[in-house]
């Protein structure tokens, strides 16, 4: 089993003003196989979260600390966090010109394992999550991200997840932008993971409707860059009903 | 900017700031085989005023040279070569020297070396000529490739070592001939290379030009097609890779002068480096007799660093609307830090990041050549140029 700890963490951002404290002082635990919700109000700090555990250059850990079965995450470069088993599906996945779909995913599979996958498994591998994903096989040869709609980024984020088998997932608002039946079928990717695999999933969202479709085993709720508050999945369905306000009028 | 043509034969874009309309016909420029009739370039005319001029001032003094380039490579059954004089050459129908540089290098290269194919002969695989420099003074050449009607030929020249070198390249193709021409230049970081490369394309004839610049201080080569009839195909590639203080300008120009003929013309080009600077100019003159054409220029330029600059103009002149298409693209796109950390949080390392990129871009260009023999020296050079990449 594995552990990501994220403990008093302090993030800034670097803006044209200078940098601007976003985070200030998160403590999440989380284990294989379990699935914790992220929900919050826009700027509270989420995705700043997602980011920073990625190693996104923008964001700088003022203090505090992120260990993966006591490893220190923060003094990994943003690959070397990915080969220790950390993935981000991103909310804006990033066009990137002149490489393919198959040559991204099976370069970044070689990064990760440290060995080209088995040409044979790998093809029937890709075959079937594209598939199950309902992925035009075509896409295969489209470049990364390049003219994708936004269902179709959120889908070939999945598409990684699945062929890369991350120990920790943090899924920053793959809901957004998804009508009803994307959010489904991306739903059911990141829920054959679970199943298939020990991933542990970080489910950072705004709204509860993906929870009617992944059940989190806890909840944490950010506002202004701290954990406000945590719960069962009970505590999503408040927030269901009530919305974020009474933890905006608490801070105010 | 779109990469498609529409039926009306006019591609929809925008002329952004960069996009010059050239003040006078692209056809009223000096052609001439005379040095006198062209005045020593000062940076300012359109066609010099992307180009450092002044450290090119030895290629337009009008002096001769006793340094040439050595040349080797063996050559197939079905090739001769020859040493012929100016006149020789012109009664080929070669094609006028339109600068000063390539009018001194036509008077001034002490012979014309004379390739040529007969007509109906075909020779497998490529001809590769090394030529190769032999040190800092001012050289000209002047070579001459003909090949005759319903011949096939791929003629490979590749440049290396150090050279200050001038020259004016001369194809004359014969109707229905299939012919590929290819300069490499893998030149030493102190060569400077100035080239006309001139084709004229015969009936029914397919003509391939390939411009691959990786090494070299300075490089400029203008690719200029004409057609001597109906029906001609011209597909003018090129692949450039700047680094830092590398200056690559390649200007064509296609001049549409018969029915039914069509040009394609597909450069890309990376830089990466201080001061690394790349220039394409592409012009396209559709004259009234041009009915029918088909005619689509592309660039695309990738900067992977701070201190680079690609300047990119396209220009189309149409004077007749009866044509099949003519369009044209152009842009400029970064490898930025979002790219890389995309691809970084996928667990790929950063070089390999960039060389993915990189490879991916150039793909589509190498995926035209289809030149076997030069495919190796290819990868091989342009996986150098990565590894020499400035993080």
């Amino acid at each position: 089993m594995s552990t990501l700890k994220i403990t008093d963490l302090h993030v800034s951002v670097n803006t044209e003003t200078g940098p601007k404290p976003i985070l200030n002082g998160i403590n999440l635990e989380i284990n294989s196989n379990e699935t914790h919700a992220i929900m919050g109000p826009n700027g509270s700090g989420k995705s700043t979260l997602a980011y920073s555990l990625a190693g996104h250059p923008k964001y700088q850990v003022t203090s505090g600390s992120v260990t993966l079965d006591g490893e220190d995450v923060l003094e990994m470069s943003v690959d070397e966090r990915a080969k220790a088993g950390l993935f981000l599906a991103m909310q804006y996945p990033v066009e990137v010109p002149g490489v393919t779909v198959t040559n991204f995913l099976r370069s970044a599979k070689t990064a990760i394992d440290g060995e080209a996958p088995k040409l044979r498994n790998w093809t029937k591998d890709l075959k079937s999550a594209m598939e199950n994903l309902r992925v035009d096989p075509e896409f295969a040869s489209r470049n990364v991200n390049e003219g994708f709609s936004g269902g179709e980024k959120k889908r070939h984020e999945i598409l990684q997840m699945e062929m890369l088998k991350p120990k920790f997932s943090v899924l920053d608002e793959t809901d957004s932008g998804l009508d009803v039946d994307a959010l489904r079928i991306v739903s059911e990717g990141i829920n054959r993971v679970r199943e298939s695999t020990d991933v542990g999933v970080l489910l950072i969202t705004h709204y509860t409707r993906i929870l009617s479709y992944i059940k989190p085993d806890h909840v944490h709720v950010i506002i202004k860059g701290k954990v406000a508050e945590e719960g069962g999945p009970e505590l999503a369905e408040r927030l269901e009903n009530e919305g974020y306000d009474r933890f905006l009028q608490a801070s105010a | 900017m779109t990469d498609t043509t529409n039926p009306l034969g006019l591609d929809e874009h925008s002329h952004g700031a960069d996009v010059q309309v050239p003040d006078s016909k692209r056809d009223a420029r000096t052609r001439s085989f005379d040095v006198s009739d062209f005045a020593v370039p000062n940076g300012r005319e359109e066609e010099w005023r992307f180009s450092p001029v002044r450290k090119l001032s030895d290629f337009f003094t009008d002096a001769a040279s006793e340094t040439k380039l050595t040349t080797s490579g063996d050559l197939p059954e079905g090739i001769s070569v020859e040493e012929i004089s100016l006149e020789a050459a012109q009664e080929l129908g070669i094609l006028e020297p339109e600068d000063r540089a390539a009018a001194v290098a036509a008077n001034r290269a002490a012979t014309v070396t004379h390739y040529s194919v007969p007509a109906g002969t075909e020779i497998d695989g490529a001809v590769i000529i090394h030529a190769d420099g032999t040190g800092n003074d001012v050289s000209h050449g002047h070579v001459v490739v003909s090949v005759g009607a319903n011949a096939k030929a791929t003629i490979v020249i590749e440049h290396e070592g150090l050279a200050r070198h001038s020259e004016l390249v001369s194809l004359v193709i014969g109707d229905g001939a299939n012919v590929t021409f290819v300069s490499l230049q893998l030149w030493d970081d102190e060569t400077q290379h100035l080239g006309q490369h001139d084709a004229i394309v015969g009936k029914d004839a397919k003509f391939k030009h390939i411009v691959i610049s990786l090494g070299g201080d300075i490089v400029r080569l203008n690719t200029n097609v004409r057609y001597s009839a109906a029906g001609g195909e011209a597909e003018l590639l090129g692949l450039y890779f700047a680094d830092a203080g590398q200056h690559f300008e390649h200007r064509t120009y296609v001049d549409h002068n018969t029915p039914k003929a069509t040009s394609n013309v597909h450069y890309k080009g990376a830089l990466q480096g201080k001061d690394a600077r790349s220039v394409w100019i592409g012009d396209v003159l559709i004259r009234p007799e041009a009915l029918d054409i088909d005619t689509y220029e592309l660039n695309r330029n990738l900067i992977l660093s701070d201190g680079a600059r690609a300047d990119s103009v396209p220009n189309l002149e149409i004077e007749t609307g009866d044509i099949a298409g003519a369009g044209h693209a152009s842009s400029t796109g970064r490898f930025d830090e979002e790219h890389l950390f995309y691809l970084m949080s996928r667990g790929i390392p950063e070089d390999v990041a960039r060389q993915l990129v990189v490879r991916g871009f150039f793909n589509e260009v190498i995926q035209k050549i289809q030149v076997p023999e030069i495919e190796e020296v290819l990868n091989e050079r342009i996986e150098e140029e990565l590894s020499r990449s400035v993080l």
